[in-house]
């Protein structure tokens, strides 16, 4: 005789169709309603895309290292990050550029680290942030981590880390998880499933229903939204972050996106998934599906969005302007490998700096 | 004054780190309650309580990840491995994120954390209990490498590893843990992170080691003194930075030299040593540099695990083939 000793749900929530039509009107929050903000979030997620789309000219030109673009991320991220509040702590895996110019980040950051510069991790604008993390799903403890810090110092800070669906089958996402779940920790844990780890679908990573209910089974509140839903993004972000705040301890939230994108510029998918599905994730895509919402309701023009997307490309273009100017005229010397390995450089390092500087332009053949 | 073992030298400068430091914060699996398997937290749970000294979940990724986030933070974990064996799923937080997290950000964040564990065999711990991977983190850059081998030395590198602002790897001998009782003066006076320890200074041969190897190296180094043998002993203590000028001065002197490293042989740490040697051009080197080594096999089941480990009788064979070229 068995009886049921526990039982789950995870809930999707969704307000704004791929049409841009409020699914319920009633049922909406009132966020649906606050056109000025969502009009400056709107405008965050436009000057994601253009910058984006720079940053892969920038590479196909040869002027920009390999580069992860966020292409079809823009409301998810710039909800995570708009989210957030200053003291708060953000740790990225590597493509969450629309959250990290909501927490001050520069666009000029981003193209020196792709463009293989250490001063683009030196945000100046999120001093606390983490650096991009490459080793896949590792920045959730460092949020973990964090949190325990905020916590144990009585701090009202949360820790946001973001990972994807494939890195959410590393043991380091789901220990994460058990962290929150033991400490009660101040944590956010969103999955940003853009349904693609390189050329590995969603559909390959596990046969659960959802990544959601992972963070059930370690024991944290954990819903599923649209994640080309920005009110559903932003909302359910807003909720999870208030609760964490005041001491319900760490939440997870799998928002549903897709990467229209290559995984990076390295990467060429049509090499492993059919057009079609791609041309369906441009029909559901966030940044046209809020533009529609806004038209509809009055709030926004055809106007305004020329001169958003001319202020964009100004912008845009003077930081990769600026970008070409640092590595150009001022670019760091061969001494500065060695100059933040430690507080205070070794003697068996300050030998090999004083080696290193003998040889200031030395590299491949000459 | 105490008279304490090494064991004990490591739990006295936990707590007074912890006294001094409200940021140092003690993590790991069954460190609180129960004071860890070997007893190196005993009692700190219940001196500084269940905020300072936290029990975690069985996760040896979770407790070295969270540690660089607390680092990163303006904590300063120390984190405890329950065994070497343990450490290697910490591998990735160690090389990738704390060796790391001060360079890629150009000082704006840093990883004063350390990771403290108890390594090395001759215990009779099942597997995966006794290996010897101080070679393995040396070789990440930014990560610095202490080895204790006496009770005073635990005591003062362990505050100095805790008061380091960068991370330092922390591994506990732990077959010496209670082998010795020394004085130790809780002065809160910690001992440099780049020096080798001189411990027995003499004319004719310089023997190198560090860890529990420093147990058979000191018999060894007794039996040659018998034979009219004046034998240096160097403690190197901190495997990185490694401090050669110490051991290429004492080489230079006794124009002979045997490292003992219960590790594996193969890109071990007496290789980087008698690397260095070669390297600095000892003119009054009066025979080849010899090391005495774990063999380049697993580390045996403990039946076998004694015969694996450096002995005083390997030992002084390689210093009498040392000895014997004139």
């Amino acid at each position: 005789m068995a009886r049921t000793v526990a039982a789950f749900k995870v809930d999707h929530f969704q307000f704004l169709d791929p049409d841009g039509k409020l699914i319920d009107e009633q049922k909406s929050p009132s966020l649906a309603r606050d056109f000025d903000r969502l009009i400056e979030l709107y405008r965050r997620m436009v000057l994601t895309r253009v910058f984006d789309k720079k940053a892969v000219a920038l590479q196909r030109t040869g002027k920009l290292g390999t580069y992860a673009s966020c292409l079809g991320h823009e409301a998810a991220h710039v909800a995570i990050g708009s989210a957030m509040q200053p003291e708060d702590c953000f740790a990225p895996m590597y493509r969450e550029y629309g959250v990290q110019f909501c927490r001050g980040v520069k666009m000029t950051d981003v193209l020196l680290y792709w463009g293989g510069d250490e001063r683009g991790s030196n945000y100046a604008g999120a001093p606390h942030d983490f650096a991009w993390s490459v080793p896949i799903a590792t920045q959730c403890l460092h949020a973990a981590g964090a949190a325990l810090a905020y916590k144990l110092r009585g701090e009202k800070r949360v820790a946001v880390s973001v990972v994807g669906d494939g890195g959410s089958s590393k043991g380091d996402f789901l220990e994460a998880i058990n962290a929150g779940s033991a400490w009660k920790l101040p944590l956010i844990l969103v999955i940003v499933n853009n349904q693609w780890a390189i050329s590995v679908p969603r559909s390959k990573q596990n046969s659960a229903a959802t990544l959601a209910q992972k963070g059930i089974a370690g024991g944290l509140p954990s819903i599923q939204v649209d994640g080309n839903d920005l009110i559903a993004c932003l909302w359910a972000m807003e909720k999870a972050i208030a609760a964490a705040r005041d001491g319900h301890g760490s939440f997870v939230i799998e928002m549903m996106t897709y990467r229209i994108s290559d995984h990076t510029t390295a990467d060429d998918a049509r090499r492993y998934r059919p057009n079609d599905e791609v041309e369906e994730a441009w029909r559901k895509e966030p940044i046209a599906r809020l533009r529609s919402y806004l038209t509809d309701q009055g709030a926004w023009d055809e106007e305004r969005e020329q001169a958003l997307l001319e202020d964009c490309a100004r912008k845009v273009q003077k930081a990769a302007d600026d970008y070409i100017d640092t590595v150009t005229n001022d670019p760091q010397p061969v001494t500065a490998m060695f100059d933040y390995m430690f507080a205070e450089l070794p003697h068996d390092l300050a030998e090999q700096r004083a080696c290193a500087e003998r040889f200031p332009e030395d590299g491949g053949h000459h | 004054m105490a008279e304490l073992t090494l064991i004990e030298g490591v739990t006295l400068a936990l707590a007074r780190a912890m006294e001094e430091d409200p940021a140092v914060v003690i993590l790991g699996e069954d460190v609180g309650v129960n004071g860890g398997v070997f007893r190196a937290t005993a009692g700190l749970q219940q001196r500084f309580g269940d905020e300072r000294v936290l029990d975690t979940p069985l996760a040896e990724v979770m407790i070295a990840g969270m540690s660089v986030g607390m680092a990163a933070q303006g904590m300063k974990p120390v984190a405890e491995a329950q065994f070497c064996g343990f450490t290697m799923p910490m591998v990735d937080q160690i090389m990738c994120h704390a060796g790391r997290m001060r360079n890629r950000t150009r000082g704006r964040l840093s990883c004063p954390m350390v990771l403290r564990f108890p390594s090395g065999g001759g215990i009779h711990a099942p597997e995966h209990h006794s290996e010897s991977p101080e070679a393995l983190f040396a070789h990440m850059p930014g990560i610095r490498v202490v080895i204790p081998s006496s009770p005073s030395r635990a005591y003062g590198l362990l505050l100095a590893a805790i008061r380091d602002p960068d991370p330092v790897i922390f591994m506990e001998p732990k077959r010496i843990y209670r082998w010795q009782r020394e004085e130790v003066v809780d002065d809160g006076e910690d001992l440099p992170l780049d020096v080798c320890f001189t411990l027995r200074d003499g004319s004719d041969i310089t023997l190198v080691t560090w860890g529990a190897m420093i147990k058979e190296t000191l018999a060894a180094a007794d039996a040659l003194e018998k034979e009219g043998v004046s034998t240096e002993v160097i403690d190197v203590a901190t495997i990185s930075p490694l401090d050669l000028d110490t051991i290429v001065e004492s080489v230079g002197r006794t124009g002979r030299c045997v490292i003992v490293q219960e590790a594996p042989r193969h890109c071990g740490v007496a290789s980087e040593i008698a690397a260095g040697l070669a390297d600095a051009g000892i003119w009054g080197l009066l025979a080849p540099v010899k090391r005495v080594c774990g063999y380049d096999t697993v580390m045996p089941l403990y039946r076998n695990e004694l015969k694996y480990m450096p002995s005083v009788r390997r030992i002084l064979d390689a210093a009498s083939q040392v000895l014997e070229v004139s």
